[in-house]
C-alpha cells in the first residue's frame, strides 16, 4: 500500500460535492453571524459576499469578491462548505479565492463582470464551479470550460421567481428537444444551441444534464423553493429571500424543510405559516433591462 | 427484497442507479412508514448537519435507531457514516449512535483536499476499489465488536460491526457495485 496515487481537483470530486449537496438549500451570507443562522436551519453550504444582491441592486456600484477576512471569518463559524463569488471573468479573483480554499467558488453576474468576451477557464482550478445559465446552451458552454454545477441565474436581488422559473423551463424544454432528436440532427442542434457537441451527447444519453443544476435567483419563499423542486432542480440558493425578510432563521428552515419535501403542500402550508413578511421585492417586469443581471455572460 | 434509501438530502440517485444495476428494489425514505417491510437501509451522502436536522424534524431518527438495534442492516456512506457513529468528535448534532466508532467530519480538510485513489480493500477481492472522499470523515477510534475493512493514511475508513456498515468514500459515484454487493450478502447471511 505504498505505492498509493492520490488525486485531488479532479472532474470527479469537483462534480461530486456538487452531487453531496443535492437536495439541499445553499444561503447567501453576509457576516459569521448569519453564517451560524444558516447552519442552524440546516443550509447545505453557505455563499459568502458583502452584499445580498438587492443592496447591490439598490446601492449601485461596482460589486467584487468579498473582503478575504469575512470569508475566513465565515469558514471558522461553520463546518458545513462555504462558497464564495467571483466576477465573470476575474482569474485572479478565483484564484484568490482558491488560495483561500474555499470550497466552491461561483462565477456570477450578481457581481459586475471583470470580462465581456471571455468566462474564467473552470477546468484550470482545483476548486469546482458554479455557473448561471438562462438555457441549455449556456449551461453546457459553463460545463464545457469546466463548471461543476449549473444554476439558474433567474434575477437576483428582485424576490421575484418568474424569471428562474423561466429560465429551468427553457433548460427543460432544450433538454426535450435533444431527447426528441435523431443523432442525424444533433450537430445542428449543438449549432443553433452554441453548445460543445460532445456535450449535447452527453445530454442525449443521460437525459439530462451532465452536473447538478440548483435553481437561483428571485426565491423568497417556501413555495417558490419547492416550485423549483417540481420544476426539475436539483436544489435552491436563496440569496436576498431570507436575511432581508422578518424572521431569517424561521424563514431559513422553512425553506430547507420545503425543498426537502417539496411534493408535500400539507407540509409547505404547515412551515409557511406565520413567517412574517417575505422580502419586499421588486416585480421583474417593471426592470428596464439595463438593471436586470441575468444578461451579464453569454 | 427491497433496500430503503434515505431521501432527505444528498446522493439518493446515485445508491438508487448503483441498486437499480444490481436488480434490487428501492424505496425512498421520507417518512416513518416508509421504513415498514424494507430488509435494509443506505444512509446516503450529503450534508450530515442538514439531514439530522430533517431526521428529527421528521421523526425518523427514532424508528430508525429502534430498526437498527432490531438488526435492519444499515449502510452508510460519508454523512451515513458520521449519523451513525456514536461519538461525532467536537459535534453533539443528532446520530443514530448505533456503531462503536468515533469520527471526525471534514478529516482530510475541506473540498480542495478531496481526492480519488485506487485502494485494495481485502474483502472485495484483489482488484482494487476506485475510492472517491469529498470533505470525507474518518473513524479515529473503533470499538471492540468493530471490525475495519480497510484503512488509509493509519485511520479506517470503511468497516462493519454486526449488522452495520461505514464507508467514508463514495462507492454510489463509481460504477464498481462490489461495495453495495458486499451489504447485500450481509443482508441474505441475516
Amino acid at each position: 500500500m505504498t505505492d498509493i496515487k492520490k488525486e485531488t481537483g479532479t472532474d470527479k470530486v469537483k462534480k461530486g460535492l456538487a452531487e453531496m449537496l443535492k437536495g439541499g438549500v445553499i444561503m447567501d451570507v453576509v457576516n459569521p453571524e448569519q453564517a451560524k443562522i444558516a447552519e442552524e436551519a440546516g443550509a447545505v453550504a453557505v455563499m459568502a459576499l458583502e452584499r445580498v444582491p438587492s443592496d447591490i441592486r439598490a446601492q449601485g456600484g461596482v460589486a467584487r469578491m468579498s473582503d478575504p477576512e469575512m470569508i475566513i471569518g465565515i469558514q471558522k463559524a461553520v463546518s458545513i462548505p462555504v462558497m464564495a463569488k467571483a466576477r465573470i471573468g476575474h482569474i485572479i479573483e478565483a484564484r484568490v479565492l482558491e488560495a483561500l480554499d474555499i470550497d466552491f467558488i461561483d462565477e456570477s453576474e450578481v457581481l459586475t463582470p471583470a470580462d465581456d468576451v471571455y468566462h474564467i477557464l473552470k477546468s484550470d482550478f482545483k476548486v469546482p464551479f458554479v455557473c448561471g445559465a438562462r438555457n441549455l446552451g449556456e449551461a453546457l458552454r459553463r460545463i464545457g470550460e469546466g463548471a461543476a454545477m449549473i444554476r439558474t441565474k433567474g434575477e437576483a436581488g428582485t424576490g421575484d421567481v418568474v424569471e428562474a422559473v423561466r429560465h429551468i423551463r427553457q433548460v427543460n424544454e432544450d433538454i426535450q428537444r435533444v431527447l426528441g432528436a435523431t443523432p442525424m440532427e444533433l450537430m445542428t442542434i449543438a449549432k443553433e444551441l452554441g453548445a460543445p457537441y460532445e456535450l449535447v451527447l452527453q445530454v442525449k444519453e443521460l437525459g439530462r444534464l451532465p452536473v447538478v443544476n440548483f435553481a437561483a435567483g428571485g426565491i423568497a419563499t417556501p413555495a417558490d423553493a419547492a416550485l423549483m423542486m417540481e420544476l426539475g432542480c436539483d436544489g435552491v440558493f436563496v440569496g436576498s429571500g431570507i436575511f432581508k425578510s422578518d424572521n431569517p432563521a424561521k424563514r431559513a428552515k422553512a425553506i430547507v424543510e420545503a425543498v426537502a419535501h417539496y411534493k408535500d403542500a400539507k407540509l409547505i402550508a404547515e412551515v409557511s405559516k406565520g413567517l412574517g413578511e417575505a422580502m419586499r421585492g421588486q416585480s421583474v417586469a417593471q426592470l428596464e433591462d439595463k438593471d436586470k443581471m441575468a444578461g451579464r455572460g453569454w | 427484497m427491497k433496500i430503503g434509501i434515505l431521501a432527505l438530502q444528498g446522493a439518493v440517485r446515485e445508491h438508487r442507479n448503483a441498486l437499480l444495476q444490481l436488480g434490487v428494489e428501492t424505496v425512498d425514505v421520507l417518512y416513518p412508514r416508509d421504513l415498514e417491510g424494507i430488509d435494509g437501509l443506505i444512509l446516503p451522502g450529503g450534508e450530515s448537519t442538514t439531514v439530522g436536522k430533517l431526521l428529527i424534524r421528521y421523526e425518523l431518527l427514532d424508528p430508525i435507531t429502534e430498526s437498527g438495534r432490531k438488526g435492519l442492516p444499515i449502510f452508510g456512506t460519508c454523512t451515513g457514516m458520521i449519523l451513525l457513529a456514536k461519538e461525532i468528535i467536537g459535534s453533539t448534532q443528532p446520530r443514530f449512535g448505533l456503531m462503536d466508532i468515533a469520527v471526525e467530519r471534514n478529516a482530510f480538510g475541506r473540498q480542495l483536499a478531496s481526492f480519488e485513489a485506487d485502494l485494495e480493500i481485502p474483502a472485495l477481492g484483489s482488484v482494487p476499489f476506485h475510492t472517491v472522499f469529498i470533505r470525507a470523515p474518518y473513524i479515529e477510534k473503533t470499538g471492540e465488536r468493530v471490525k475495519a475493512l480497510l484503512t488509509y493514511e493509519r485511520k479506517v475508513i470503511f468497516a462493519e460491526e454486526d449488522n452495520l456498515l461505514a464507508a467514508a468514500f463514495h462507492p454510489e459515484l463509481t460504477d464498481d457495485t462490489r461495495v453495495h454487493e458486499y451489504f447485500l450478502r450481509k443482508i441474505k447471511k441475516r
